[in-house]
């Protein structure tokens, strides 16, 4: 096992007597996205921001890239970038005045105009940040964490509150950031975001870490159910399926049939009964389980409560 | 640990400029206040020695309000920041927390200065040989009295809770100041309390400072009042650095 470039363990914060983040451990692997999960309120901001060092934890340790984030705060900002959940810059700060500012802060720093253009900015040098879209904010936060060509990226929300176009854009920026070796850390709490996007997620809520694996172990191992859900007007579908293992049960509603079962075969079979008993099938859906039925499963509530 | 100072000092110059409400009111408030009580209470000129003239120095509370403004303007703007998590975000970078906000006393000063020289400018103009002072020496003490009130604004924006709390506040706190500085009545003639009070107000020695200038008696007959604004300086300083909120 390589050494993690995060390592978290037994973190725990409380703001008075709320308790935010409690005996959180992880770790982080080098050029793997890791999502932290879970609802508004659960923890994941205040996880992230002790990670890069901007809150002190009352209790546990935290490493980054080998360094202390309070510690070693001068030498591990140069070296990680991070954007905010819902910032803001300055109303009237051109664009370019931003980049400009940034790049002075650090010893090396990328092509800012070559990430201004693949970040789709260039147009945007002059604007002010108040007239810029929310997606052209964001995707200035991004350049602004991209920088100095950081190790490490520190992504806190970004695509909430962008229309569905805009967060599709930024997850390719995403992927193409983890494509280059960078390590990224991020929070969500859109199911589909964190199942598109991370390679490992862990689920916080009320301030602790619950699970913790692959979207796809995730899955596995807490709803492994698939359904298959077809329309067929035969009146014995369910007698054609009694006997087949994969198959856990057959719902018939109208012509309307629900399968559930389990394991690779589940769905091959199916198709298999279907084709040897000439069953005349109109429209056929498979519906795999999500992040989100494990979260619902999990938690017993819905991650948009 | 000045990395980033100037080049931020400069963007929030900018940044202010381009808001064009507070530049105006910030240069004209004090201009207008300066020309209306100038007119209003003394003959022609507002320092003038003869039995109209106004019964306190014009020139000199149209300073203070310079300061006031500037640092009214700070807390808002020092507000504002934190709302909108501009100082967090700030915070993030290798700019250092004195980096951060010395930016923004530098543009407050640099606004000082320039109010100064449009008060002089309207002086001229409107009541001839009334900006008859060393100015080099005039502008000195405004600043030392805006950097000591500035630091003050600091302890204020750590209190105030939102930014639409910050104008109102600061008005409450500042505002109330003037009318303890000295300007208008004699500081003996207050109550005790009232008195250590004054005398622990940054402007009160910001404007006995300003009349020494003005009057010809020089830094060093006054230097109770440069410690004293130096010590409120680093006290609030010192305060700010424990109370003042980033985010």
């Amino acid at each position: 096992m390589p050494t993690p470039v995060i390592s978290v363990s037994h973190l725990a914060k409380s703001y008075g007597s709320t308790v935010a983040v409690d005996d959180v451990s992880l770790e982080v692997q080098e050029g793997e996205i890791f999502g932290l999960i879970g609802p508004n309120g659960a923890g994941k901001t205040t996880t992230m921001e002790c990670v890069e060092g901007l809150r002190k934890a009352d209790r546990g340790t935290i490493s980054v890239l080998g360094l202390d984030p309070r510690r070693d705060a001068t030498a591990l900002q140069k070296r990680i970038g991070v954007q905010h959940q819902e910032a803001h810059l300055q109303k009237r700060i051109k664009v370019w005045e931003a980049i400009d500012l940034w790049s002075s802060l650090y010893p090396r720093v990328v092509d800012t105009e070559a990430l201004l253009a693949q970040l789709g900015l260039e147009a945007k040098r002059d604007a002010w940040f108040m007239t810029l879209s929310g997606g052209q904010k964001q995707r200035l936060f991004i350049a602004l964490a991209l920088i100095h060509d950081p190790e490490v990226v520190f992504l806190d929300e970004l695509t909430t509150g962008l229309d569905p176009q805009a967060r599709r854009a930024i997850w390719e920026l995403i992927i193409k950031i983890r494509d280059r070796g960078k390590t990224v850390f991020m929070t969500t709490h859109l199911m589909e975001e964190a199942e598109r996007l991370c390679d490992r997620v862990a689920i916080i809520e009320r301030g602790k870490l619950i699970e913790m694996g692959t979207p796809a172990e995730l899955v596995e191992r807490h709803c492994p159910e698939l359904r298959v859900v077809f329309s067929s007007e035969g009146n014995r579908v369910a007698e054609l399926f009694a006997d087949v293992p994969s198959v856990r049960s057959v719902c018939s509603e109208g012509s309307t049939q629900t399968l559930r079962g389990e394991g690779e075969d589940f769905v091959t079979d199916v198709i298999h009964v279907i084709a040897r008993e000439n069953i005349r099938v109109k429209g056929f859906r498979t519906e795999m389980p999500t992040l989100e039925d494990v979260f619902l499963k999990l938690t017993g509530h819905a991650i948009r409560d | 640990m000045l990395n980033g100072l100037w080049k931020l000092t400069w963007i929030e110059t900018k940044v202010f400029v381009r808001e064009p409400m507070g530049v105006i009111m910030s240069l004209a408030l004090p201009v207008i206040i300066y020309v209306f009580l100038g007119r209003t209470l003394g003959s022609d000129s507002p320092t003038a020695t003869s039995v109209e003239a106004p019964p306190f120095n014009v020139a000199i509370l149209a300073a203070l309000v310079i300061a006031i403004g500037g640092v009214s303007s700070l807390v808002t703007v020092i507000t504002i920041y934190r709302e909108g998590g501009i100082l967090k975000r700030l915070r993030a970078t290798p700019l250092s927390p004195v980096t951060i906000l010395s930016a923004h006393v530098l543009v407050k000063l640099l606004f000082t200065l320039l109010s100064l020289g449009a008060l002089v400018v309207a002086g001229r103009q409107f009541f001839p040989g009334a900006m008859d002072v060393n100015l080099v020496s005039f502008a000195a003490a405004l600043l030392l009295g805006t950097v000591s009130i500035l630091s003050l604004g600091f302890v204020i924006a750590s209190i105030v809770p939102t930014a639409r709390f910050a104008q109102p506040i600061s008005a409450a706190v500042l505002y109330p100041m003037i009318a303890l500085s000295g300007l208008f009545f004699p500081i003996e003639a207050l109550p005790s309390a009232l008195r250590i009070v004054a005398y622990t107000l940054p402007t009160t020695h910001a404007v006995s400072l300003m009349q020494g200038v003005w009057d010809g008696s020089g830094w060093a007959a006054h230097w109770v009042n440069v410690v004293a604004l130096i010590l409120v300086f680093m006290a609030c300083t010192g305060a700010s650095t424990k109370v003042f909120r980033w985010e």
